[in-house]
């Protein structure tokens, strides 16, 4: 019987020759990161294990992001722990202000076809870009992978995304990703591999990619998973010997296919409480706001920087508006202090954080006050997440560029410019 | 051993309680246990933790767990000395993260549908049987495999691979 890319990774990995929906294997581990607000806890877990040993220190990584850099006391504790704890296993620490885990994960070439990767982060599903199966896990669960090196997984069922058709002007990745949130809800995919895939994905960049597969687990998904194509070898540098590019076979099982034509698709916005609650942008246009962010490891990539300086240029961020950019890699800073983006933005009034998760999770990085607004490139907009009562619309760059300007929640192609 | 039981009165929830309703994320850094305990359920309930007895058991209806990896979630209604959490479905990192931290997630449709805030309830977690006390209706719910039941009667993944690395 024929199996989906997502029953190949497992099968290779647990050296059998055929897996099944249902099926609980054990299988090894290529990569892990943790991050600072869940290491601690894998930390001391870890050392209740007796004698234990770090599996292999060269798979794994910390990635200091979520505090970052250190926005209390008891956040620089945790810190200098994991620094120490890393020294003493010669574990990488990604350090304060180099970004959030799954763009630096990426960026560093750890995400590469076929591999088990994991994070103590449920984004951790966007480095599946890659061709690889990558999911999130809980701290106690990292610490028994570090002694380890292995897991148990039971073998999800495979859904199969289909993205036809070309985005218009103003209209970009993440619209697209707030639309299949939209459609599925948040847990009609719970447990399931998603398979993202056609002429949509084809023609993004790999940061593109990211930004749709991030977002998926929002959705539920275990995975999310998109082919393997001259775009992500060139990004990470060809494949090693070690790694297998999968193929799903031609009579591979999926529980279901959905097919989408994205060319049509207007602005999405989520408006607050979950991420899938999403509405064109034209039924909430108008609702005045008090914070415009730019954030996130699925939201502040460098072209999320570029969309939003080219409807910002020659503009001004609204007197009423705190307009905060919290990068989400320190490369995307570089590239875009090189090329210009960031003056456009300082000018049109942006207020930058370094690379972080910031806003995201309200850490100390532009919380609401109660009954304050916000739109936002973050991921999720549960009540709360940035301050008690404070309310999170999601939404594009773009998006959320032309609302910074026109203090309220605005179609971006309305202010015109961008591509 | 003997039939592990579970008795306690039921604090219902909706749909989709997700991390943030569950520890909120400002709490994060907190890793002692009597301040995760305090800060249960703080994101949709900020009493909870002065209603509640020990043993008592969260009922929550579609997706409980939704959102991130935070185990502090799980370990928050574990401090807090909830007995277990029964729902109509869960996030998956969540499920996984109750069992590593040792406390029972079971999931029971029927159940749920059926049961009213503060009703007491009884949970045969051996047999996968369900008893409403207070209207002496019975429910049988389908459990997981048995590495995962032995971490419950161990007290979670560690103990479990501590009895693993001794072997
Ligand atoms: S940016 Fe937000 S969603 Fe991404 S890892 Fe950080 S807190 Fe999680």
């Amino acid at each position: 019987m024929g199996m989906t890319v997502t029953e190949k990774i497992i099968a290779n990995k647990a050296n059998l020759s055929q897996v099944k929906p249902g099926q609980i294997v054990q299988a090894p581990v290529d990569f892990a990161f943790f991050h600072d607000n869940n290491a601690p806890i894998a930390i001391r877990q870890f050392s209740r294990l007796p004698n234990a040993s770090v599996w292999d220190s060269s798979k794994v990584m910390f990635v200091l992001d979520h505090h970052s850099p250190s926005t209390t006391l008891r956040a620089a504790q945790h810190h200098q722990n994991i620094r120490d704890f890393a020294k003493k296993h010669n574990i990488k620490v990604s350090e304060v202000g180099r970004g959030v885990s799954h763009p630096v994960v990426a960026e560093e070439g750890y995400a590469r076809p076929g591999r088990i990767i994991l994070g103590t982060d449920s984004h951790t599903v966007g480095l599946g870009t890659f061709g690889a199966l990558a999911t999130g896990i809980g701290s106690t669960e990292m610490a028994a992978v570090l002694a380890t090196g292995s897991i148990w997984l039971q073998v999800p069922e495979t859904v199969k995304i289909w993205l036809d058709g070309k985005l218009g002007p103003n209209i970009t990745p993440k619209d697209v990703a707030l639309f299949l949130l939209k459609n599925f809800g948040p847990s009609f995919l719970n447990y399931a591999a998603v398979e993202i895939a056609g002429p949509l994905v084809d023609s993004l960049n790999v940061e593109e990619r990211m930004a749709i597969t991030i977002m998926c687990l929002e959705m539920g998904v275990k995975n999310a998973i998109m082919p393997v194509d001259e775009k992500i070898l060139k990004y990470i540098n060809g494949t090693q010997k070690t790694e297998k590019i999968f193929e799903a076979d031609e009579d591979a099982v999926y529980a279901s296919v959905v097919n989408f034509d994205v060319s049509s698709l207007e602005p999405i916005v989520a408006t607050p409480g979950l991420p899938t609650n999403g509405v064109e942008v034209s039924q909430v246009v108008g609702i005045e706001i008090n914070q415009a962010t730019l954030g996130s490891c699925s939201g502040a990539f460098l072209h999320d920087l570029e969309a939003a300086a080219e409807i910002l240029k020659g503009r001004k961020v609204h007197p009423g508006v705190r307009f905060v950019v919290v990068p989400n890699s320190s490369r995307a800073v570089e590239k875009a202090a090189r090329s210009g983006i960031i003056s456009t933005l300082v000018e049109a009034g942006a207020i930058f954080s370094s690379p972080a998760c910031g806003t995201c999770g309200g850490y100390e990085v532009g919380v609401l006050a109660p009954d304050e607004t916000c739109i936002s490139t973050t991921t999720r907009n549960m009540d709360g997440r940035m301050g008690p009562g404070g309310l999170i619309y999601l939404a594009s760059a773009r998006t959320v560029a032309a609302s910074a300007v026109m203090g309220k929640i605005t179609d971006p192609r309305k202010l015109g410019g961008g591509i | 051993m003997g039939d592990f039981i579970l008795k306690g009165k039921v604090w219902k929830f909706g749909d989709n309680i997700s991390t943030d309703h569950i520890l909120p994320s400002r709490y994060m850094t907190h890793v002692e246990p009597h301040e995760l305990a305090a800060n249960c359920m703080k994101g949709t309930d900020p009493d909870f933790f002065s209603k509640i007895q020990p043993g008592d058991i969260i009922v929550a209806g579609e997706n409980i767990g939704y959102g991130s990896s935070r185990e502090q979630a799980p370990q928050a209604i574990k401090c807090a000395q909830i007995g277990a959490v029964v729902a109509k479905s869960f996030a998956r990192i969540f499920y996984r993260n109750c069992y590593n931290v040792g406390l029972p997630a079971i999931n029971a449709p029927d159940f749920v549908l059926d049961v009213n805030q503060g009703d007491l309830i009884e949970i045969n977690y051996t047999q996968g049987g369900i008893t409403n006390l207070t209207t002496g209706k019975k429910y049988e719910f389908i459990k997981p495999p048995d590495f995962l039941v032995e971490y419950i009667e161990l007290g979670g993944l560690i103990p479990y691979l501590e009895k693993q690395l001794k072997k």
